[in-house]
């Protein structure tokens, strides 16, 4: 069954209008806040909903907000991680092109907590067509006092830029975000120091992703502990669902979390497609593990429950396979995708994906052999925990995942040799 | 040399920044628009609005893979390679532009036209296979589909 929080306005006339925002409880959450709330209440009714992070990784929210140094004199940043580039994710696009001004209303919020007056949309530059939409709705914000100075008649003062970005996956990366709103090649930065200490222009800043900053209204309006309650105890609330391949309505679906995967698949989708078996599911976007049929059985989507079943929640984007799907297919189109996308700067990245990319290449043309398999398997823990930033984690899992729970797609492309021995 | 309109569009956009070399970008894709490249003149007028030098307006500029150094064309067709477009039936569209077009992904029809890309996940993996002719999406593709559209471009 699917939920309509996040997604209730959508298909509303002029759904991206303020009007039809403020007809429909629009900016409700941020008066609320300015009237009822200090900054610390507002961090801990987040912390109360077990909001986590929708982009990926799924930090704590609440925890993350709290990380910003109140006694700083630096100014403080909100920052929109609108990117959106990760493989089967297409959620943060109807969010923002369907219901801007809740985006808005969010990250006003979020300034209000973390005492930031100024924040950017960082949108990927491909998305150029949402840039209007969401400036128009910034304007009319600004019109009728939602941003700006005195923000409905308190004194608090916060206003909004978008920022398209210009083709780069990496960019979806926080700190790597970071340097290209700040005008440079989109190489991450190491952590520690986090954004929450020194993030844009080394001052205190927030990122969250598009679905996060979209869910902190509802919080505020019906409270943490009702957010908290549509999901499991650890992971609150619902999240959006892309569902992409062979299925038979594909479509970001909002749902629970603890959902039950099978359950989106059969019910929401309508199945697989053309009547055939499922044979794996990548649930989380491109760089999560990949399942097997089996493993998808009794799996739910909340961050415990997909570890337990195998795999992550990830970014939310379920790319499912049927049976006639060639795994060692899927994954050589992935591996060319981080190929293109490693951004060059640390060498094992930037080589080791370069490498695996050249082995997928040779088997795929049918020239591979046992020991070029041996290769990638050596290959991939020199990347994983070795590269500067996760990148190398997300293409090297899609491939070791793959090979080892659908090894006859990978071995029956290659020719049998003797194994040549390892240092 | 670059309008007025231009130029104070440039302006409002650096104003947004409390550090102008965060323009950079935005600044790019404005002059880009412009001149359907960015030229040296392009990347010369941008390195002087955000006080850099042009040497760091290249570097930056080369790192995206939305910016281009020659002429795009006047239809940049921009194909979805990625997983869920792929498990979709991508090839397909592929193969089908390539034989309407008489290009490969990379190359620009003589008449400059048509600019053929395959790129990589644009975000619309649930309404797969799909492009982007310039900054348009056109998604639910068939190769029929497909001839509708070209077929529809001035």
């Amino acid at each position: 069954m699917e939920l309509k929080i996040l997604t209730k306005r959508f298909g509303l006339p002029n759904s991206t209008s303020i009007e039809t925002y403020l007809a429909h409880e629009g900016y409700q959450g941020l008066q609320k806040t300015l009237k009822e709330f200090t900054p610390d209440q507002v961090i801990d009714e987040v912390k109360k909903s077990a909001l986590r992070g929708r982009g990926g990784a799924g930090f704590p929210t609440g925890l993350k907000w709290s990380f910003v140094p109140k006694q700083s004199p630096k100014p403080k940043y909100v920052v929109c991680n609108a990117d959106e580039s990760e493989p089967g994710t297409c959620k943060d696009r109807p969010l923002m092109e369907y219901d801007p001004h809740q985006l808005v209303e969010g990250m006003a919020i979020a300034g209000y907590a973390l005492g930031s007056k100024r924040g950017y949309i960082y949108i990927r530059g491909e998305y150029m067509y949402i840039v209007p939409i969401l400036e128009k709705a910034i304007d009319e914000a600004r019109a009728k006092g939602y941003l700006g100075k005195n923000i409905c008649g308190s004194d608090f003062e916060f206003d909004l830029f978008v920022h398209p970005g210009a083709g780069a996956y990496i960019c979806g990366e926080e700190t790597a975000l970071l340097n290209s709103l700040e005008g440079l090649r989109g190489h991450p930065r190491i952590k520690p120091p986090f954004p929450a200490v020194a993030g844009l222009y080394g001052c205190p800043t927030v990122v969250n992703n598009v679905e996060t900053f979209t869910a902190v209204p509802h919080i505020i309006m019906k409270g943490g502990d009702w957010y908290r309650g549509l999901g499991t105890e650890k992971s609150g609330g619902s999240k959006m669902f892309s569902v992409s391949g062979h299925v038979n309505k594909p479509g970001n679906y909002e749902v629970p979390m603890g959902y039950p995967l099978m359950q989106l698949i059969n019910e929401e989708c309508g199945g697989v497609w053309k009547g055939r078996k499922l044979k794996a599911v990548i649930p989380g976007g491109s760089s999560v593990y990949i399942m097997t049929a089996q493993e998808c059985e009794n799996a739910t989507l909340d961050y415990e429950g997909m570890v337990k079943a195998g795999s992550s929640v990830g970014s939310g984007g379920v790319i499912v396979m049927d049976e006639t799907t060639d795994i060692f297919e899927t994954t050589y189109n992935l591996i060319h995708f981080y190929n293109h996308e490693s951004c060059g700067w640390c060498t094992p990245c930037r080589e080791g994906t370069d490498w695996l990319h050249k082995l997928f290449k040779k088997i795929h043309r049918g020239e591979g052999t046992t020991e070029d398999l041996r290769m990638i398997e050596r290959l991939c823990p020199n990347i994983e925990g070795r590269s500067h930033c996760p990148l190398g984690e997300a293409a090297v899992w899609p491939i070791t995942s793959a090979m080892k729970k659908f090894p006859e797609d990978f071995r029956r492309r290659v020719r049998e040799v003797e194994p040549v021995a390892a240092d | 040399m670059f309008s007025e309109a231009l130029d104070k569009k440039a302006n409002e956009i650096i104003a947004r920044y409390p550090v102008k070399r965060s323009a950079l970008l935005p600044l790019l894709h404005l002059v880009q628009n412009e001149e359907n490249q960015i030229t040296k003149e392009g990347m010369r007028y941008v390195a002087k609005k955000v006080g850099v030098e042009m040497n760091d307006v290249f570097e930056v500029l080369t790192f995206y893979t939305m910016y281009f150094t020659e002429p795009i064309g006047t239809h940049h067709i921009q194909l979805c390679r990625t997983i869920s477009c792929y498990l979709r039936g991508a090839e397909e569209i592929r193969e089908h532009l390539e034989k309407r077009l008489g290009i490969k992904p990379g190359q620009r029809t003589a008449d400059g036209r048509f600019r053929l890309s395959e790129v990589e996940c644009l975000g619309s993996c649930c309404t797969a296979p799909m492009f982007q002719i310039n900054f348009d999406y056109h998604e639910n593709l068939t190769p029929e589909k497909v001839d509708q559209i070209l077929d529809s471009l001035p």
